[in-house]
């Protein structure tokens, strides 16, 4: 019988209950909660006067409607206030913990997991969010749900789930210099397209992703879903416990010491078989930049815009032509000939020490270009905030001209007040360039921290590599 | 949840790929703490000229002409018929509820995101996927035939065209059942009480750390 994969792994571990078929009875280790999709399942569940079945999993935290000015004065827009005061007000009640507002360890529900060390190895982890699969670079079965599912877990610790099947990604060899965990997460997207993934959970493996560290293995896992995949997963190995030993959430003690001999076992078997593989040579990755309105429309930072009109596939070309009136470009047109409005450093793809740390190598004693109108940081949470400042990055970055600002989504999804105008063009360190998604008519174009921040300095694209 | 049993019901095409959540429900109106009302802004950034904010009055938006949902011939659409990949993106149900409360009750498409997919079947709304050849078909067929109407029986797994063609799915048995009786799925798990605690019992003592 051939061996077990990281994901049977988890999955076998979790198993509650047998529902015939395919579908079985999950149970659910981590419960993350934010304020867009819990509000109908906490009102679900005192409609049927049913209580929480283990508060103790879960751990919620405003942060796609919170501003990322001072919070002095609250939340102007009365609609996003009722919805955090809602949270807040259902946390109290049922003694959930949460990172309020005003807490120092509030930020991004994906950032603030880790950094508590509420994700832990081997563990199941849901929240009502797509990038969810963030977690999985813990060797955690991680996946995003919608709100009918969060008030199922709330009431019954359980899922009922069906299990995908299994894709290994592995790349190989070395990046170059300047080469990041998003250009590598970009090009897997490029290669193998945004339905790639879907019905599978993801396994990154190969010694580029191994050298990671857990920020960067966190930007890979985190768009596993815009590879389809609602889950995508990475091995266990000194880097992950590392990072764990610790922190508030981390076990302690003795406890520690049978924990990681637990998550030691949490990787494939030599002799297991996934469904499908897919290989990259990461010498072979260039910075990337999206083009379009998919984040699989992507390129490298020295090529071309491409033209639809020599692709053959016609629902693909009509979509590629689509994509381009909307994002206002001619085919062929040079990826660093294209200028910016407003930049993005942020987001639960690239929020974290390691990429504001980044964005400051490539910023530090230059300006943002005249040309740009805006250049907003926003860190992941309060304690990488904290951290930036005691590193004097926040200096290095107000001195350049960009705006730092207090953690939350931000204009990832621009569900507060930071957002794009009709037209405008930004470099995003984001995971989504829907239509729309920063701003009606917004135009993004996903970029790793150390290329947006080339490109807030030069006005337009550039090869960090040379810069 | 609302139980689907047989739907006769007059079909829309909207024939992109990647249609995304955001486009089905752009994120200013997940703001609401309500499982309703989302209708008004479905597809809110192709369906309306000027700019969608909660609370407006839909009565003074500006429709775009030509946006499929808003001919004439498509009022009171139940059908979808989409591309491929639809409902990626964000895990939003809210996706579902705003298809929902406009009044579509399936979408019939090559493929779908798992997440959405998911979330359908929870809310009462039947996504099926059928080969993208038999879509194009469909969606040909819909734009030719004004008042094109479309069955769908559940229990039979059927898709009848008006010249009396029938197209078969697949649909999971399980998520079957509960969509034909509108389970309640909380209630169905909850029966399993014991075996949840049987389980907890037993991860307590081979990975207390989980529970600490």
């Amino acid at each position: 019988m051939a061996g077990k994969t990281l994901y049977d792994k988890v999955w076998d571990a979790h198993v509650v209950h047998s529902e015939g078929q395919d579908t079985v009875l999950l149970y659910i280790d981590r419960h993350l909660v934010h304020e867009v999709t819990s509000p109908q399942a906490f009102e679900g569940l005192q409609i049927a006067g049913r209580q929480p079945w283990r508060i103790d999993s879960m751990l919620a935290v405003a942060d796609h409607n919170v501003p990322t000015t001072s919070r002095a004065d609250g939340i102007d827009d009365p609609i996003a206030r009722l919805q955090v005061e809602t949270l807040d007000k259902n946390c109290d009640h049922y003694e959930i913990t949460e990172f309020k507002m005003s807490d120092l360890r509030q930020g991004i529900v994906h950032v603030i997991g880790p950094e508590q060390g509420a994700t832990l190895p081997g563990m199941t982890v849901v929240c009502g969010d797509s990038h969810t699969s963030t977690h999985g670079a813990f060797g955690a079965l991680a996946f995003g749900i919608g709100t009918s599912e969060v008030e199922h877990v709330m009431a019954t610790q359980t899922l009922l789930q069906q299990k995908s099947k299994s894709l290994l990604v592995s790349v190989d060899g070395e990046v170059g210099a300047g080469v990041t965990a998003k250009d590598i997460v970009l090009a897997i997207i490029g290669e193998i397209g945004t339905a790639g993934g879907t019905g599978y959970t993801i396994e990154f493996g190969g010694t580029a992703i191994q050298a990671l560290s857990m920020e960067g293995r966190m930007t890979v896992c985190n768009m596993s879903i815009e590879a389809g995949a609602r889950a995508g997963m990475v091995a266990v190995d000194d880097t992950t416990i590392d990072y764990i030993k610790g922190r508030p959430f981390a076990p302690k003690d003795d406890q520690w010491d049978a924990a990681v001999k637990a998550w030691r076992e949490l990787k494939s078997d030599d002799d297991a078989v996934f469904d499908k593989v897919v290989r990259l040579d990461a010498s072979t990755i260039e910075p990337q930049v999206s083009w379009g309105t998919s984040p699989e429309m992507v390129t490298s930072v020295g090529g071309h815009v491409p033209d639809p009109a020599k692709v053959e596939d016609e629902a693909k070309s009509q979509g590629m032509q689509r994509a381009l009136e909307y994002m206002d470009l001619e085919p062929l047109t040079p990826i660093s000939d294209i200028k910016l409005d407003r930049i993005f450093i942020g987001s639960c793809t690239n929020s974290r020490i390691e990429d504001l740390r980044a964005a400051a190598e490539v910023i530090k004693d230059r300006q943002v270009a005249d040309s740009v109108k805006q250049a907003l940081i926003v860190p992941g949470s309060g304690l990488v905030k904290q951290q930036a400042e005691k590193e004097g990055l926040d200096e290095i970055f107000t001195k350049a001209g960009f705006e730092w600002r207090e953690p939350g989504c931000s204009m990832c999804l621009a569900m507060n007040a930071d957002k794009l105008g009709e037209g405008e063009r930004c470099a995003s360190t984001s995971n989504r360039n829907f239509e729309g998604r920063q701003g009606k008519g917004g135009r993004t174009h996903l970029v790793s921290p150390a290329m947006a921040a080339a490109a807030a300095i030069a006005g337009h694209f550039v090869d960090v590599r040379n810069f | 949840m609302k139980a689907f049993t047989k739907l006769d019901g007059l079909a829309v095409p909207l024939m992109r790929n990647n249609v995304d959540t955001d486009a089905i429900i752009p994120k200013q109106f997940l703001k609401s703490i309500k499982r309703s009302g989302f209708g008004v802004n479905l597809f809110d950034e192709w369906r309306y000229l000027d700019p969608g904010y909660p609370g407006q009055d839909a009565s003074t938006r500006k429709p775009d002409p030509d946006f499929v949902l808003n001919k004439d011939r498509y009022q009171g659409a139940q059908v979808l018929i989409a591309g491929d990949n639809f409902g990626c993106g964000s895990s939003r149900e809210h996706a579902v509820w705003a298809l929902d409360d406009y009044g579509i009750r399936c979408v019939i498409a090559p493929s779908y995101a798992d997440i959405f997919f998911n979330n359908s079947f929870k809310s009462g709304l039947l996504p099926i996927a059928v080969d993208a050849q038999t879509v194009n078909k469909l969606a040909e067929q819909c734009e030719n035939n004004p008042g094109y109407k479309l069955t769908i029986d559940l229990a039979e797994q059927t898709i009848i065209t008006p010249d009396g063609e029938t197209i078969n799915f697949d649909v999971d048995q399980f998520r079957k059942e509960c969509l034909l009786e509108g389970l309640d799925e909380i209630g169905l798990t909850l029966q399993k009480r014991n075996s949840i605690e049987d389980y907890e019992a037993k991860r307590k003592h081979s990975a207390p750390w989980l529970f600490s």
